[in-house]
């Protein structure tokens, strides 16, 4: 494995996160367009089919924000880079909005001066992981603003475990139309401040078909927010709610709410 | 009810539209988000002219993806999250015609004020953005390009740009309340 690989699976995956949502966000839409029958909702739900289709067909970014690329990286073990793997997941990134084309959306936080290719201090965002094997495994989630903007962090009390579904179920509801609902949403429990926020996007990455007992149970509450496509009301708010969880101090109970919109955008790939 | 918008717009057939009512927008819509919006404001003030006009026009809340082969392309653009140009847009209605705004996720109650008699809010799926761009037809130009990609004011040449959902009429109703 090479740098150059490196790149080109960077701007495979970002192309493929961009054109073509996963199966399982795709079906989870489609059984939301059918489960609403206020008219409205049913309508912006059929425009969404519609985008993706539309996006897949014509190989353009199905949504114009086209977010912060966030990365997971896994690093099997067995594996003996020789190059600087951060340096060309940076260069994927340089070329992926170039090439796809992808909107700049990287801007210096005070100044906020447009680096033009999506990239910059502490961007992309890298997470690396170590584990056992010989292959290089990069997800790419491209993260837009509209959700990521009315995602929430609560220092809860050790006592309130009974609280955690109150305080996403409250995140979901101020955030109402903004984020493009129906949403999915990534929620971590326990860890550390940091922790929590991490646990709860990497919920994000999960199957959204497959959720437990804890998870359907706050889904539905949120749906009985009644929020629905796009803020203009309907049965569906959110599409899935995901759990992450991890240890955490026994004087705390951090909980992280990470809202996703509709275009819950992720993709893979494998190296070896 | 369904509505065909061709701008520039008249007082009476915005007056004349209702929360629930479909509408499709032909023919020229210009995009501004946070920093043109608070630069139209700064330039309002001084009295300097602006070098695009609200007047009996469209504002899109929207940061488009586009591509320059020779002339700028559309390749993606959808709708952005309205509610971040909450604490200008009364401020602009208050200086200009500005007749319709088309955006997504709704607007706050001191914007659905300033809108009666005067505007409304049309909601595009949000996200839906490779499907609007097949009714944006032209870039017809660009102004503040400083400001970069997303944050510059594109003026586009559209039509039919919709279904739009008529979210906030001018008569003080808005489908965001619940």
């Amino acid at each position: 494995m090479e740098y150059n690989d490196v790149v080109e699976a960077v701007v495979f995956a970002l192309r493929k996160a961009h054109t073509e949502l996963p199966d399982d966000v795709v079906k989870a839409i489609k059984k939301a367009y059918e489960s609403e029958d206020n008219e409205i909702a049913k309508r912006n739900l059929e425009a969404i089919l519609k985008n993706i289709d539309a996006a897949k067909k014509l190989g353009v970014p199905m949504c114009q924000d086209t977010g912060i690329p966030v990365f997971f990286v896994s690093v099997g073990r067995e594996l003996c880079l020789d190059f600087d793997l951060k340096a060309a997941i940076v260069e994927g990134v340089r070329k992926a909005t170039a090439e796809i084309p992808l909107r700049p959306n990287a801007v210096h936080p005070i100044t906020r001066e447009n680096s033009g290719d999506n990239t910059g201090m502490n961007v992309p965002q890298i997470n690396i992981d170590l584990v056992e094997g010989d292959e290089l495994k990069l997800v790419v989630m491209p993260k837009g603003a509209g959700s990521e903007n009315v995602s929430a962090l609560k220092m809860m009390l050790p006592t309130e475990v009974n609280k955690v579904k109150e305080f996403v179920v409250e995140t979901v509801k101020k955030a109402g139309g903004k984020p493009c609902p129906p949403v999915f949403v990534g929620v971590g429990v326990g860890g550390t401040f940091d922790g929590a926020a991490k646990l709860a996007k990497k919920a994000l990455l999960k199957n959204v078909l497959e959720m437990n007992e804890f998870e359907l149970e706050m889904l539905e509450a949120v749906n009985e927010l009644g929020i629905g496509p796009m803020g203009l009301g309907g049965k569906n708010t959110a599409l899935a709610v995901l759990v992450e969880m991890g240890h955490c101090h026994t004087a705390s109970l951090p909980v992280a709410v990470n809202i996703q919109c509709w275009a819950n955008r992720r993709a893979e790939v494998v190296l070896r | 009810m369904e509505y065909e918008l061709i701008t520039p717009l008249s007082r009476e057939e915005i007056l004349k539209l209702k929360v629930g009512d479909t509408v499709y927008v032909t023919g020229e819509i210009f995009t501004a988000r946070d920093e043109a919006h608070a630069k139209a404001l700064e330039w309002m003030d001084e009295g300097k002219e602006l070098p695009f006009s609200f007047d009996r026009g469209v504002v899109y809340h929207c940061g488009p993806l586009v591509k320059k082969n020779g002339e700028w392309k559309v390749v993606s653009a959808g709708p952005t999250t309205s509610a971040r140009m909450n604490p200008f847009t009364p401020k602009i209605l208050e200086k200009v015609e500005c007749m319709a705004i088309i955006g997504k996720g709704g607007m706050s109650e001191e914007v659905v004020n300033a809108m009666k008699g005067k505007a409304v809010y049309l909601a595009f799926t949000g996200g839906a953005g490779a499907l609007a761009a097949q009714s944006i037809k032209r870039v017809k130009g660009v102004v503040w390009e400083d400001l970069g990609m997303p944050e510059a004011v594109w003026l586009f040449e559209v039509e039919r740009f919709g279904p739009c959902i008529v979210a906030i009429d001018a008569h003080g109703n808005s489908l965001y309340r619940r």
